[in-house]
């Protein structure tokens, strides 16, 4: 085991340099410079600034030469400074932004959780009920729904023609002037419109893997054997059913791990919540090298290690796998 | 054009025979959405007979509620609604099925190679996995469309292109864990070649969450659709999309209702037919829940 | 179905909760006082995050406007548009128009206490024009013969020739000295907390949330009445809508959608004032004169008749707006009403294209010439719904008339990279930004082709690149009129652009402020004399 998880953490290094160096030749080749967006369609701009602008970033450099720069800042964990207009160090434009966006992304993946997790046993040990029906067509309708299109309905019942919700942001005005516990309460009220249109467009596949692996599963073996040996339907399903339903869950949780400082730019546009995903797709807007470096090499990371903590989660809940 | 559900239908009759159809019909929510499915393609290959011009213009329409003329309403330029929703229902679903087809292709083929045999093939198709799992398929998405048109042939493509790893990867976990079943042995021990064991003997099996994952998927990629013209880069105007009428319903949230609700549910709908029909196909294809 | 019925479920809560918008909406009105007071908070809705709040170093609009309150110029415009001084109390300029001496304002402090004085302003002009500073704004002052400070409250530029531009280059927000030399400016902390001038102080900047800023009550115009000012960032406009209807909002500008639809309702007026005035701003049609297709003066003459512009005002704008006949803004002094219009014409554009040789030869329903047919590509960004919906009615128009048209959407950055700086489009539809002063030397003067400069259509008049000339080099209004005033006339006749169209800005403000004034420079020019009255004061803190 241990020198399966050495082997799996030295294989990263080769990986982790491939896909550094890919997105960088391929965010270099991609039409558009930095430059271009600070300097054109501005009347008051001469064509030398774009010059000076461009040997201040580097960029009149060889591709590899700024590759292997970018590198040797990178293993300082040094992410450079960004590109725009702002001139900040990409690891403090991420920093700021991270602990709101993997609050949302937590929360969403909790909710998603305690819902769709007895949703898919029920409907799986209730196959064709109504109940099933019912749940089948919710979550489908949940995943059907374009989220941004959700998300303004909700906002103008709730926070507009109700006004019981706040629409947009994550703190009030006058926030800084309430209680500890007031301004918790506060940022929760502006989270629940979010969460709930972002989980309720993800409890469709999570219920739906959990069904299905249920009913898979309530039809192996081992469990007639249990039900065989007279144990009550309730220790059946909880006790060996759920256990093995629960494995291919682990891949898709570990396959989540990314997308918890992903962010999502719509979410983040329509909600006016300063996440990650705008800020990566602003970046991308702007070619900010660095800052579009820098979010890939964490998201790369954290996706290796999702994964990597995915196959360990297999390999304990699974033995086949572990010689594998 | 690859149909996943042709392919999948095809190798499960293969082994299941005319069990499947029976099973199938016998399912009202799968052919609910069966039925869903087919009234839109219906529709969307019937567009030019049925509807208006949908690039017609007439600006002193604008925004008319629905009407006898008009069933839909007009956009924002005095378009008919209902003849652009017709003539979306085709970009959409081509959306759907094509992006849907690549991924799946490439995902069941990459992850049958890697569960079957496992050792170096498995490493290295599984690190490739993690190389395109690290990008953001938004990411990738952008990249493309900067360096291509933002046709919706390429929107199609790289909505596949960057797609196939979750299937890849429940292909494989399936795969792993199959390959160890007392039949697999059994076929190896008769000496069966290894394409005979992957495609009549593991594939089949392994089916069912990849069907669940492609279903999803088509619906998914209408939805993507929906999300890159949200973000300006989806299917570009005039040619109407699903995705971009919402966008001007969005803008007139409030004030034109037919503008978002009529596209709105048409990938509402759309999206729920295909996955009430996935999961139909789902429960009759495995040979398991036959009770 | 089942899900039919809570779709009509729903719908039946969407319209009952239609009707509770009545009655909740009566804003009480409270007692008022007619004379300004201090107090309440003005909540801005802003699509875009600043980006820097050194003036020098920013270039986009978010961050503009937040030092416009935190920073002040020499001089400025005032509400008519004329010069008035700000941190210069007077100034001259000699008799040769090459030397301008302002007289600075005493008295006056930076928000952190300090004097400002002369070498401020010698400070932020060597700043401008040092090769280490990425700005934007460095070209009018390499024209600089030389600056001095004789004195703390005196300031000398002179200059080698004329410069119409030059005064109102000095209205440039003045940076202190104290604060920054001697630093590497784009590592300065002040580019994320600035110390200004200006009526307002910064507060606070919370990253892709808001910016607030506080009243000075040091400010040397006296205090400002709203003691607080945010600047809410809310990237998309339909939230931002909803945001402004519920009352997260107090000002935001609108689209003409919300403008004229959107904003109708009783309950909405009640709250709310709208203004409407023409805005700095025109979308065109532009032509690259370098393709063969174009070349021809009758095709773009023809071209012009056959697009509507009263329709795409009607389209586009929903009526808010006007004809563009050239690149000034209608009303202003340089602004020439009289020159040679296009009236929507098809009969005419086809009788004119078949003059330059385009006919229908084959009956495709597509004019042609030497067995080409005529059609083109029409580029233009991504993000802009107006200019997408512009080239939509375009091309539906230009189709009538036998011509194919097709419209390519592209992403900004590589719109810019690939397709303007090259020169590698047909045509295009974008727009300008008019400034004040008319000098168009940028835009329209033939050594301003090359690629990633800003004639792009490749516009070369030998009449008009004199005119262009004198008119940056005149200091005199009458002469600079009759300059612009013919070069107007010829842009008409030649046609490089379509000039399609001057949309409004359509501002909103909460019906609580007091004391907002519309005038040629819009509603902001009096920021400072806005006032909400005491009963109607919304934010104590």
């Amino acid at each position: 085991m241990l020198r399966f998880l050495i082997r799996r953490l030295l294989m990263m290094i080769p990986l982790m340099l491939g896909i550094t160096l890919i997105s960088f030749v391929v965010i270099h080749l991609a039409p558009g410079e930095p430059t271009d967006m600070q300097t054109q369609l501005n009347p008051e701009t001469g064509v030398e600034l774009r010059e000076r602008l461009r040997a201040q970033y580097d960029l009149d450099k060889p591709l590899l030469v700024q590759y292997g720069s970018w590198l040797g800042r990178l293993v300082q964990l040094d992410f450079g400074k960004s590109f725009s207009q702002d001139h900040r160090p990409v690891g403090e434009k991420v920093l700021e932004r991270l602990p709101i966006t993997i609050g949302i992304n937590l929360l969403s993946i909790a909710v998603i959780l305690l819902v769709s997790v007895p949703i898919g046993i029920l409907s799986a040990t209730k196959q064709n009920s109504g109940f099933d029906r019912l749940t089948t067509v919710f979550v489908f309708i949940g995943f059907a729904t374009p989220s941004f299109w959700l998300a303004l309905l909700l906002m103008d019942v709730l926070g507009v023609r109700l006004g019981v919700l706040p629409i947009s942001g994550i703190k009030s005005m006058g926030h800084e002037y309430l209680g500890p516990l007031e301004q918790w309460l506060d940022t929760l009220r502006h989270l629940i419109l979010p969460v709930f249109v972002s989980a309720f467009g993800g409890v469709a596949g999570f219920s739906r893997y959990m069904r299905s692996n249920m009913l898979e599963v309530v039809r192996q073996d081992y469990i007639l054997t249990a039900r065989a040996k007279g144990l009550g339907e309730r220790a059946v399903i909880y006790r060996h059913a759920l256990r093995n339903a629960l494995l291919p869950v682990i891949t898709i949780l570990g396959l989540s791990v990314p997308g918890l400082i992903g962010g999502s730019v719509i979410f983040e546009t329509i909600f006016a919540i300063p996440g990650m995903g705008k800020l990566f797709y602003d970046g991308v807007m702007m070619r900010d090298y660095p800052l579009i470096m820098g979010i890939l090499v964490i998201g790369a990371f954290l996706t290796l290690v999702g994964n990597l903590l995915a196959d360990l989660g297999y390999a304990l809940a699974d033995p086949r796998i572990r010689n594998a | 054009m690859p149909d996943p559900y042709n392919t999948m239908t095809e190798m499960a009759a293969s082994g299941g025979g005319n069990q499947f159809w029976t099973a199938l019909r016998r399912n009202r929510m799968a052919m609910a959405g069966a039925a869903i499915v087919a009234f839109m393609s219906l529709l969307a290959l019937l567009a030019p007979v049925l509807g208006q011009s949908p690039e017609y213009i007439d600006v002193s329409l604008q925004l008319s509620a629905p009407n006898a003329q008009h069933w839909f309403g007009t956009d924002d330029l005095g378009r008919d609604v209902l003849a652009r929703i017709l003539y979306g229902a085709r970009i959409s679903l081509l959306v759907g099925f094509v992006a849907v087809g690549i991924a799946t292709l490439i995902g069941i083929v990459l992850g049958a190679l890697a569960g079957y045999y496992g050792g170096i093939v498995d490493g290295l198709i599984m690190r490739f996995v993690d190389i395109m799992l690290c990008f953001p398929s938004f990411f990738l998405i952008l990249a493309v469309i900067a360096f291509l048109e933002p046709s919706i042939w390429n929107i199609m493509v790289i909505i596949g292109l960057t797609g196939w790893m979750g299937v890849a990867r429940l292909v494989r976990a399936e795969f792993l864990s199959l390959r160890e079943r007392e039949f697999v042995q059994a076929v190896r021990v008769i000496g069966a070649s290894d394409a005979r064991i992957i495609f009549r003997h593991l594939l089949p099996n392994a089916l069912s969450p990849v069907l669940v994952s492609a279903t999803l998927g088509v619906g998914g990629a209408i939805l993507t659709e929906s999300a890159l013209s949200f973000l300006g880069i989806g299917v570009q105007p005039p040619t109407p999309s699903w995705g971009n009428m919402l966008i001007v319903g969005k803008q007139t949230l409030g004030e034109a209702w037919w503008l978002s609700v009529f596209p709105g549910f048409a990938i509402l709908i759309t999206v729920l037919g295909y996955n009430l029909l996935g999961e139909g196909i789902r429960d009759a294809l495995d040979p398991r829940l036959k009770d | 179905m089942r899900f039919c019925m809570v779709l009509i479920l729903m719908l039946v809560l969407l319209g009952g909760c239609r009707k509770s918008e009545e009655n909740s909406s009566a804003a009480a009105p409270g007692p008022e006082s007619l004379e300004p007071v201090k107090g309440d908070t003005l909540l801005m809705g802003s699509i875009g995050d600043a980006s820097n709040l050194l003036p020098v170093l920013a270039s986009d609009a978010s961050s503009s406007d937040i030092n416009g309150l935190v920073y002040n110029g020499l001089v400025r415009y005032d509400k008519e548009l004329k010069f008035e001084g700000e941190l210069a109390e007077s100034w001259e300029i000699s008799e040769d128009n090459l030397t301008f001496t302002f007289h600075l304002r005493k008295g006056v402090k930076w928000h952190d206490g300090a004097p400002f004085t002369s070498a401020d302003v010698l400070f932020t002009y060597e700043l401008l024009i040092d090769p280490k500073t990425p700005t934007a704004y460095a070209e009018r002052y390499l024209q600089v013969a030389s600056a001095e400070a004789p004195d703390p409250y005196t300031f000398v530029v002179r200059y080698e020739k004329p410069l119409a531009s030059a005064l109102i280059s000095w209205g440039f927000a003045v940076h202190p000295r104290h604060l920054l030399e001697g630093v590497e400016i784009t590592q300065s902390p002040l580019s994320r907390s600035p110390v200004g001038t200006g009526p307002y102080r910064f507060a606070q900047w919370l990253p892709g949330e808001k910016v607030v800023l506080e009243s000075n009550p040091d400010y040397f115009e006296g205090e400002p009445n709203l003691r607080r000012i945010v600047y809410r960032i809310i990237p998309d406009e339909s939230t931002m809508f909803l945001e402004l209807k519920a009352g997260g909002l107090d000002y935001m500008g609108l689209s003409p959608l919300q403008f004229d639809r959107m904003s109708d309702s009783e309950s909405f007026r009640k709250k709310f004032n709208k203004y409407r005035y023409p805005a700095f701003a025109y979308t065109y049609l532009g032509y690259n004169l370098r393709n063969p297709l174009f070349e021809d003066r009758r095709v773009r003459q023809a071209l012009g008749h056959a697009i509507d512009k009263q329709e795409l005002i009607e389209g586009v704008l929903l009526g808010l707006g006007q004809e563009a006949t050239g690149p000034y803004k209608p009303g202003t002094w340089s602004h020439n009403p009289d020159v040679k219009r296009y009236a929507f014409d098809p009969v005419k554009a086809k009788a004119l294209l078949a003059e330059a040789g385009w006919v229908d030869t084959d009956d495709d329903g597509l004019l042609d010439k030497d067995g080409r047919p005529f059609a083109f590509t029409i580029v233009t960004n991504q993000g802009n719904d107006q200019r997408i919906k512009t080239g939509e009615i375009i091309q539906i128009r230009l189709k009538d008339i036998g011509i194919e048209v097709k419209l390519r959407v592209i992403e900004w950055a590589s719109f810019l990279k690939e397709f303007i700086n090259p020169g590698n489009f047909e045509a295009t539809i974008l727009g300008w930004t008019v400034p004040i002063d008319p000098d168009g030397y940028n835009v329209w003067h033939s050594s301003k082709t090359g690629p990633g400069e800003l004639n792009f259509v490749g516009f070369a008049n030998a009449e008009v690149d004199e005119l262009l000339e004198k008119g940056r080099r005149s200091l005199d209004l009458e002469q600079r009129r009759a300059y612009y005033y013919r070069f107007q006339e010829i842009l008409a006749e030649e046609q490089p652009y379509n000039f399609l169209y001057v949309p409004e800005t359509l501002p909103v403000v909460s019906s609580r402020f007091r004391g907002i004034e519309v005038a040629p420079a819009g509603i902001m020019h009096n920021l400072i004399d806005w006032y909400v009255p005491l009963g109607l004061q919304k934010y104590a803190r």
